[in-house]
């Protein structure tokens, strides 16, 4: 078991970056110009209420002091309120995972759809037409930007063929399915160019691959060689790029929450910067900053369990 | 690179010809927006804000080629006219974050120690936020407009060319040619910048190539939410903003800036594939 040794340490790395993000964060707010309180609280907030503002957040305090009043409260889930719900960051922001994450979800799988027939056409005749024609659509597909493409999408599903709600969440789970088909397809026509590209060079280069001849010589069938051996550990290094992408990934949902008018991290965040709720665009930042960090160590788990040659 | 024996490369010449083609029609759709942007004001049909109140959402014919929009502007006109802002966005913001970059790739790699793990340290921290979040927060602190996307692009793009130039002159400065500068009792700026980073620069001019692509998507993604360029002023993703409200009466409106943007990214993904082939560089 000693290849998963790392998942004890790991954590340990992340301390810096867990502060470093916390500084960048806590940097970011006081950056923003005026009294510190009226901007936790808002422009119409009473005096009783900045004066408590002002012991919590211990904003009469050196600069450092107020970082570590500032940690402290965040140890405890105390994200500041948001001034244009009223409610508390923490609460408000968990109101709004649930959509993002069916839309990143929905997006991966709809991605990998795409992704692997295409990626499987090109590699098993490359050189040929269909693998030029893949080749020139996943290059031209990195540049498609997403608030167009998903007003695109609106325009032939939703409008021409009628088949899908133009915009919205919905209410039950299937209702909340059709909503996120746009916005995730929206998402991955996207992700789908980077990955086809990176799945195509693994599929030619395990079609050349000991595993494959050694299949081969035992009289599989090329179909089965193929499916069998050479796209499952093409798969592999994909879990690393998805998680090297996340980044852009979760960018990507927050323009397409705008587009679609799902009520997501992203829109809350994006609202947020208009109505100048700047606990909400802090809090909305941390979190997306800390999945990241732990989506990463995720995925090097998840390769490190795929692969029994790969060590950490 | 050495092919095995089984296998199915094209021909060298073929694989030649492919990569000047793909050069060619890359810098060809780069230089002719450059060209539409250079000289918009005599190609443009008409005034990019000028509104004709009779000519409202009309599509596409020989008098509009692209239709005109809600306030009867001329879409072709402004798809041109954007051409001026979208260059600039793509050239701004990667020239800053490459300049920010490289310098301090160069100085930590070369110096090494607590210098070089300092840098290191905030590079993951600036990368542990996706790129757009960072980019919104401090738009958010300077408030919207084209002058705090380029701030925030320079605040935040640099990390990319840090890593790579830093990877390369942490290679560069151990061969023979280094120490041999260095045992010739050069400056250390001199080394660094005359020595070691020209031979550095040959990836991190591929990695423009895709940056261009993203910076780009970016620029038009936040003048989208609202956040960077303003209206009136024509820019591709204003423009898309603009249109979706009509997108059910008027679909020109919003199609032809997306497909300015989706040729222009093109034009530079082709060119940053056929600079990595030509320079032997793989990202």
């Amino acid at each position: 078991m000693h290849r998963y040794r790392f998942i004890l340490f790991r954590p340990l790395q992340f301390i810096p970056v867990l502060f470093g993000i916390s500084i960048i964060t806590f940097v970011l707010v006081r950056l923003i110009p005026g009294d510190p309180a009226r901007i936790l609280l808002g422009t119409r907030a009473t005096p009783t209420a900045i004066a408590k503002i002002r012991a919590q957040y211990g904003l009469d305090d050196p600069m450092w002091m107020q970082y570590l009043y500032f940690l402290k409260n965040l140890a405890a889930g105390e994200m500041g309120k948001s001034t244009l719900y009223k409610i508390d960051v923490l609460r408000l922001i968990a109101t709004r995972i649930e959509p993002t994450l069916a839309l990143v979800v929905m997006g991966v799988v709809l991605a990998l759809l795409i992704a692997v027939p295409f990626a499987a056409l090109s590699a098993r005749r490359q050189g040929g037409l269909a693998d030029h024609g893949v080749r020139l659509v996943s290059t031209a597909g990195i540049g498609f930007p997403s608030f167009w493409l998903g007003a695109m999408l609106i325009l032939l599903f939703s409008i021409r063929l009628d088949w899908l709600p133009v915009s919205g969440y919905g209410e039950t789970p299937v209702d909340k399915l059709q909503h996120l088909i746009l916005p995730g397809l929206t998402i991955a026509l996207s992700l789908s160019a980077v990955l086809t590209r990176s799945l195509r060079a693994g599929m030619i280069a395990g079609l050349s691959s000991d595993v494959a001849t050694a299949a081969r010589a035992r009289g599989m069938p090329e179909n089965t060689v193929f499916w069998r051996h050479v796209v499952p550990n093409a798969l592999v290094p994909t879990v690393n790029l998805l998680a090297v992408n996340i980044g852009w990934l979760i960018g990507g949902t927050v323009v397409v929450e705008s587009v679609f008018a799902v009520p997501g991290l992203g829109q809350l965040m994006v609202r947020g910067i208009f109505s100048r709720d700047y606990m909400v665009v802090q809090g909305v930042a941390l979190t997306f900053a800390v999945a990241t960090v732990l989506i990463n160590f995720a995925a090097d788990i998840i390769t490190v369990a795929l692969d029994p040659r790969i060590k950490l | 690179m050495t092919a095995p024996a089984l296998s199915r490369r094209a021909p060298r010449w073929r694989a030649f010809l492919r990569r000047r083609t793909m050069l060619v029609a890359g810098l060809a759709i780069l230089a002719s927006f450059v060209l539409l942007a250079l000289l918009a004001p005599w190609v443009a049909p008409s005034d990019p804000i000028f509104q004709d109140t009779t000519a409202k959402l009309l599509p596409p014919s020989l008098a509009h080629p692209m239709g005109t929009d809600n306030f009867g502007r001329d879409v072709l006109a402004r798809v041109i006219w954007g051409a001026r802002i979208d260059l600039q966005i793509a050239v701004i913001g990667v020239v800053f974050p490459f300049l920010i970059g490289t310098g301090v790739g160069t100085v930590a790699g070369f110096f090494g120690g607590w210098v070089d793990a300092l840098f290191m340290r905030i590079i993951d921290v600036v990368l542990a936020f996706p790129f757009l979040v960072l980019m919104l927060s401090i738009i958010t602190i300077l408030g919207p407009g084209l002058g705090s996307f380029y701030i925030a692009m320079a605040l935040v793009g640099w990390v990319s060319y840090a890593r790579l130039i830093r990877a390369q002159i942490l290679v560069l400065k151990t061969q023979d040619f280094a120490v041999a500068a260095q045992s010739l009792g050069f400056s250390r700026a001199r080394i660094m910048f005359r020595h070691l980073l020209p031979n550095a620069l040959a990836g991190s001019l591929v990695f423009v190539m895709s940056d261009a692509v993203l910076v780009l998507l970016n620029g038009a993604a936040i003048s989208y939410l609202g956040l960077g360029v303003q209206p009136p002023l024509a820019e591709w993703g204003v423009m898309v903003a603009e249109a979706q409200g009509f997108i059910t009466q008027a679909w020109w409106i919003t199609l032809f800036p997306g497909l300015a943007i989706v040729t222009l990214a093109f034009g530079f993904s082709l060119t940053g594939d056929a600079l990595a082939d030509l320079l032997g560089v793989h990202e």
